[in-house]
């Protein structure tokens, strides 16, 4: 019997859920909006499961009966489940949740958030609870509060915050004069920290576009900086190694399901592999007939460019391919308020960064790279003292062209992927390269993050289509002043 | 003699190219049927799906002993989304391949590039994709929506109490005709609901930009100031780009719901759409929409492109271009069938108050004037599988008003198709 009692008590809870979950299946929209604020207000640890399987459009794990849900809905769920996770005993949930309301919170939801303030025992809960309270305490009608609330809401810098403080403050709003001062200064430390966050996106954002050009570029870099081919189908080489990206990403799909979450790490020799070899064989069939030939070059390199994007269209279709972002690439890391580094842009930078590095120490700083050099600077003689000028050719236009297909593994988790995807590219890579200073890698460097910073600052207050046309403009303007380019080469070069 | 074998070469390769861009079937007695989309370029993404709907629809009409006792014969080109080649290759199906009809065009840049050109010749175009009105030749039916059939009713969604009352706007577009008419219409219909100036932001890339942080930054600042939605009229694969950043930057729909006027089921082919679940799109079809007639289209779609060996076919989705494609070769055909002749003046007599049952499950009337389609409006939600639910949608297909009442001296306009507006 007492078991039997024991059991029906726990039954209970979950049959109220049951039924709850019933019940908002069959409401209309405007009766589940209603029901989920009145949730909201008065949370039920029980419920919890409920929310969080409305989260996922069902009400209940097993149950294969999807709920219909529309944004307005999903923002409801949102703020009610942030409700009941502050019962939560895990203190990392209880902070995800009061972060939540702040966002939030309707007044409703107020007497229940003051009693958890005072239970709160985590500071950052605690504070995190104190200004989702502030939010809703600027309605209050005490002006003591009030006034805590405002300077509360002064120490953060959510953008937020300045939209409640300016309301507060339009005429008529707030009638207390003290209140009226703190929220003026409350506003302009918000303003402040606000425009901290708006300069470092826009500094990272032109550091992000940067390192995507300096990826495209760097493999011009060698095969039209240091070996005076002026290549056109560099671009196609970029999307070789995007495509490469592509083909291993669907071949560990197939053979190898465990390894996909790190395909574009497998991706980058492959890529490299197959644009080298590609740029090898067309240096060995086609271009070192042509060298000292340079509009012939131009005409050859540009028709290669054409047969390859057309032998990509016969192999692959003309449509893009989808590759897609592995979870440790997606998302980012919130560092302020309004401020959010995306990983994939992060990892860019620094992947751009290290195969400059790679690039420098193997031209400086090994054999291939002193033979190299040594070819560029003066053919005749390096062949006299035993250089293997054609070996030397082959080897360093593959590696140019092996390096603009790790830039193609790049800008595959970035853009699109797609037959074309070098036309868009090549432009901006001989601009980078031309601007730079032919035969310079440091060159390379400097203007890619130039440009990239200075298209960032442009962009918010001219547009994006006025932007690009005036840094072409001022690119244009900067080559009749300078032909050579920001770094020219010093010495006694050929030409 | 260097000179003299360039040329040769050169109009060599030329041959070459022409042969390789158009080909066609051998057979007597056809109807020859151009088909105008592009299939390399930016626009590939779209378009080309719509080239392979076209000739699936013609395979159809075929297999049932074609047209009047004819055999309808597809001609297919290329512009490579090439403003100035679509006008050069109309002309070409025009005059050349003399085809009685041409299914074409996707950005109204391509359209109003091949108007004087089948204005001057009297060809037919049938064109089927949303657009922003402001045109209404005698030449062209349009099988797409107009303004008033997709931009606005999805803008009262968005004001609703279920589309999230949004109270600001941020209108995204590429930079050209469609996005900026219909952000005009759009602007002028916002004040008359009573938004003011500073609520409304409209910003334009140019095509196939794919750096989308500066945006996505400026969406989030900007919807700090109250409920925002985004209305893009961002066209061909720049919608890739934008869409990966706004999730990366965790700008979620619940905050801000993106409305789309030119993303369907074939451009999230290419995206990973779990970020992006509550993002909407206006259109008046969806492949998602349950009724028999859809269904044996989506069938007939899959087969079609598995047999063919499409590229992704075993993944092939269809969208309300391909549905618009579809009705309009059906429409044109029963119009010929009527008129008993592919003359363009009888053919577009008749197709004056055609009706044809289509996969969006109502029966699509060809207005008796104004030569547009009797359209029903549908909002749709992307889901995780790259499908939309449909959130809304009107009771009735809507009469299209190509003269936007939004634009100031419309209400002087005809109500008929007129040569040169």
């Amino acid at each position: 019997m007492l078991r039997l009692l024991l059991t029906l008590l726990l039954l209970m809870p979950l049959a109220t859920q049951a039924s709850e979950g019933e019940f908002f299946l069959t409401a209309k929209p405007a009766e589940q909006a209603q029901l989920l604020e009145s949730w909201a207000a008065q949370p039920d640890s029980a419920r919890l499961p409920l929310l969080e399987n409305l989260r996922q459009g069902r009400i209940a794990a097993e149950d294969t009966r999807k709920v219909r849900l529309n944004n307005r809905l999903r923002g409801l769920i949102d703020n009610a489940l942030a409700s009941h996770q502050l019962l939560s005993h895990n203190s990392a949930i209880r902070l995800a949740a009061a972060q939540q309301l702040q966002k939030s919170a309707q007044p409703a939801q107020m007497a229940f958030l003051d009693r958890r303030f005072a239970l709160e025992v985590d500071p950052a809960v605690h504070a995190a609870l104190g200004l989702a309270l502030a939010n809703l305490q600027l309605g209050a009608s005490e002006p003591a509060v009030r006034l805590a609330a405002v300077r509360l809401l002064g120490e953060t810098g959510d953008p937020l915050a300045r939209t409640r403080l300016e309301a507060l403050l339009q005429p008529n709003a707030e009638t207390d004069p003290g209140v009226r001062t703190a929220a003026e200064t409350s506003l302009a430390q918000v303003q402040r920290k606000l425009l901290a966050g708006e300069l470092l996106g826009q500094a990272f954002s032109g550091l992000s576009l940067g390192s995507i050009l300096l990826l495209a570029a760097l493999g011009l870099a060698i095969t039209f900086g240091l070996l005076g081919v002026i290549n056109m189908a560099h671009g196609e080489m970029l999307m070789l190694g995007a495509y490469s990206t592509y083909m291993v990403q669907v071949l560990l799909q197939r053979y190898a399901p465990g390894a996909i979450e790190f395909y574009p790490l497998i991706a980058l020799p492959v890529a490299f592999a197959i644009s080298a070899g590609v740029g090898m064989a067309l240096e060995r069939t086609v271009i070192r007939h042509l060298y000292g030939r340079p509009l012939e070059t131009l005409l050859a390199t540009w028709g290669i460019s054409l047969i390859l994007i057309q032998a990509i269209r016969l192999l692959f279709g003309a449509q893009n391919v989808e590759v897609s972002n592995p979870a440790w690439l997606s998302g980012g890391i919130q560092l302020l308020p309004n401020l959010v580094l995306p990983y994939n842009r992060l990892v860019i930078i620094g992947f751009a960064l290290a195969v400059v590095l790679l690039t420098w120490l193997l031209l400086n700083r090994t054999r291939l790279g002193l033979n190299v050099r040594a070819v560029t600077q003066n053919r005749n003689m390096a062949a006299c003292c035993g250089v293997s000028t054609g070996r030397v050719d082959m080897l360093a236009f593959g590696l140019g062209s092996g390096i603009a297909g790790l830039g193609g593994v790049a800008l595959s988790q970035v853009g699109n992927v797609g037959p074309d995807l070098g036309q868009s590219y090549i432009i901006d890579s001989f601009l980078v390269v031309v601007l730079g200073g032919v035969g310079q890698l440091a060159g390379s460097l400097w203007a890619a993050f130039g440009l990239g910073i200075a298209n960032k600052l442009l962009e918010p207050q001219i547009g994006a289509v006025l932007g690009k046309i005036l840094i072409l403009a001022l690119i244009i303007l900067f080559i009749q002043k300078r032909p050579q380019g920001l770094f020219a080469l010093k010495g006694r070069v050929i030409d | 003699m260097k000179r003299r074998s360039l040329i040769k070469a050169f109009t060599l390769s030329a041959s070459i190219a022409a042969m390789g861009l158009s080909w066609s079937i051998q057979a007597a007695e056809t109807i020859k049927v151009g088909i105008l989309h592009s299939l390399s370029g930016t626009m590939a993404i779209s378009e080309t799906s719509l080239k392979d709907m076209a000739l699936m629809t013609i395979e159809q009409i075929n297999a049932k002993g074609g047209v009047n006792g004819k055999l309808l014969e597809p001609v297919v080109v290329d512009p490579a989304s090439n403003w100035p080649l679509f006008a050069e290759k109309s002309r070409q199906l025009l005059t050349q391949d003399k085809v009685a009809v041409v299914f074409g065009c996707w950005t109204s840049v391509s359209r109003k590039s091949v108007l004087p050109v089948f204005e001057e010749l009297n060809g037919l175009l049938f064109y089927p994709v949303q657009y922003e009105g402001e045109e209404m030749s005698p030449n062209v039916f349009y099988t797409g929506a107009a303004p008033n059939q997709q931009a606005i009713p999805a803008v009262e969604y968005l004001m609703s109490e279920d589309g999230g009352s949004a109270k600001r706007f941020f209108l995204l577009g590429t930079d050209y005709v469609y996005p900026r008419t219909t952000n005009k219409i759009l602007r002028a219909f916002l004040h008359s609901k009573g938004v003011a100036d500073k609520d409304i932001e409209e910003v334009y890339t140019p095509f196939g930009h794919s750096d989308y942080q500066t945006i996505v930054a400026n969406i989030k600042k900007f919807s700090a100031g109250g409920k925002t939605a985004v209305i893009s009229t961002v066209n061909g694969d720049s919608n890739v780009p934008f869409y990966k950043e706004l999730a990366n930057q965790g700008l979620k729909a619940t905050d801000v719901p993106v409305v789309a006027f030119s993303v369907g089921e074939e451009e999230l082919r290419g995206i990973d759409t779990k970020p992006l679940v509550g993002h909407l799109a206006a259109w008046n079809y969806f492949e998602s929409v349950d009724n028999p007639v859809n269904q044996k289209f989506v069938a007939d779609w899959k087969a079609y492109a598995k047999a063919k060996g499409l590229p992704g076919a075993d993944k092939a989705v269809t969208n309300d271009p391909m549905e618009a494609t579809y009705v309009g070769i059906h429409m044109w055909a029963q119009a010929v069938e009527k008129a008993k002749s592919t003359d363009v003046d009888k053919v577009r007599e008749a197709l004056a108050g055609q009706s044809f049952k289509a996969p969006s499950g109502f029966t699509l009337t060809m207005d008796k004037t104004n030569h547009h389609l009797h359209k029903p409006v549908m909002i749709g939600e992307i889901q995780d599988d790259g499908q939309f639910s449909v959130v809304w949608e009107t009771e009735q297909p809507l009469r299209a008003q190509p003269w936007s009442p939004f634009i100031p001296g419309n209400d002087k306009r005809p109500d008929y198709a007129v040569k040169g507006n």
